[in-house]
């Protein structure tokens, strides 16, 4: 399956990338997630092991399965206000 | 119904503040969020706030929900502004009414705890001495749950 990384404020500055395609295995988890981009290379090393990301618009703690067609968004601390 | 939009244009709390009140109501409440040219003794110039639009609208709309529940305040509005902002711009406005102040009080508090605790909304301070860094912000609640301390019980 297929899912649509999305990077916010200072995630997309530290990744150089608003967004990321990424190919999981069936059944695979946020966690998956986040460790497969980690290993993709410098631009993705840079992200925390565990940051707070949402599925689909929703937050999704880490062993949250994805489907084929999610949006997962990493998301900063956040500061509004 | 409560009111929650995101929007890149200026705020009119006069238009926010319109969305609230009834003949019931014996206390309105106008709280405005602005930018301050001051964070941790450095000159701030200005301030650019980024969103997650569509999930930020999901949020405000949710956490707006909770608050007219948890009050019993159904007539409250809340707009939270995006783009680059100057010294002394509103950035969020939050308008409630309630029959008497505790309730108005209460609700117009929790919007704005919970806008710092899981808005998917982040701000970038530019300095007067020419740096700039993203506000520290908080991490949000993995599962994006509510605060439990900030009930209907300290109203």
């Amino acid at each position: 399956m297929r899912v649509q990384a999305r990077f916010f404020a200072a995630y997309r500055e530290l990744t150089g990338a608003s967004g990321a395609e990424v190919d999981l295995p069936e059944g695979a988890t946020v966690a998956d997630l986040i460790d497969t981009l980690r290993e993709r290379g410098p631009s993705f090393s840079v992200l925390p092991a565990r940051p707070a990301v949402a599925v689909n618009l929703e937050y999704a703690p880490p062993e949250t399965e994805l489907s084929d067609g999610d949006e997962v968004a990493f998301i900063p601390p956040v500061a509004g206000g | 119904m409560p009111y929650a939009e995101i929007t890149a244009d200026p705020l009119d709390p006069a238009r926010v503040l319109a969305r609230v009140g009834s003949p019931e109501d014996g206390a309105v409440l106008l709280f405005l969020g602005t930018v301050r040219n001051h964070a941790d003794g450095r000159s701030v110039s200005g301030m650019q706030y980024e969103g997650y639009e569509e999930m930020a609208l999901e949020v405000l709309r949710r956490i707006a929900e909770e608050a007219s529940e948890r009050f019993a305040t159904p007539n409250l509005a809340v707009t939270h502004r995006l783009g680059a902002l100057e010294i002394g711009e509103v950035s969020v406005v939050v308008a409630v009414s309630s029959p008497h102040r505790a309730e108005a009080y209460g609700a117009s508090r929790y919007v704005m705890e919970e806008i710092k605790r899981r808005l998917p909304v982040w701000k970038k301070e530019f300095y007067v001495e020419g740096a700039a860094e993203w506000v520290r912000g908080t991490v949000p609640p993995a599962d994006g749950s509510p605060a439990p301390h900030s009930g209907a019980g300290d109203p």
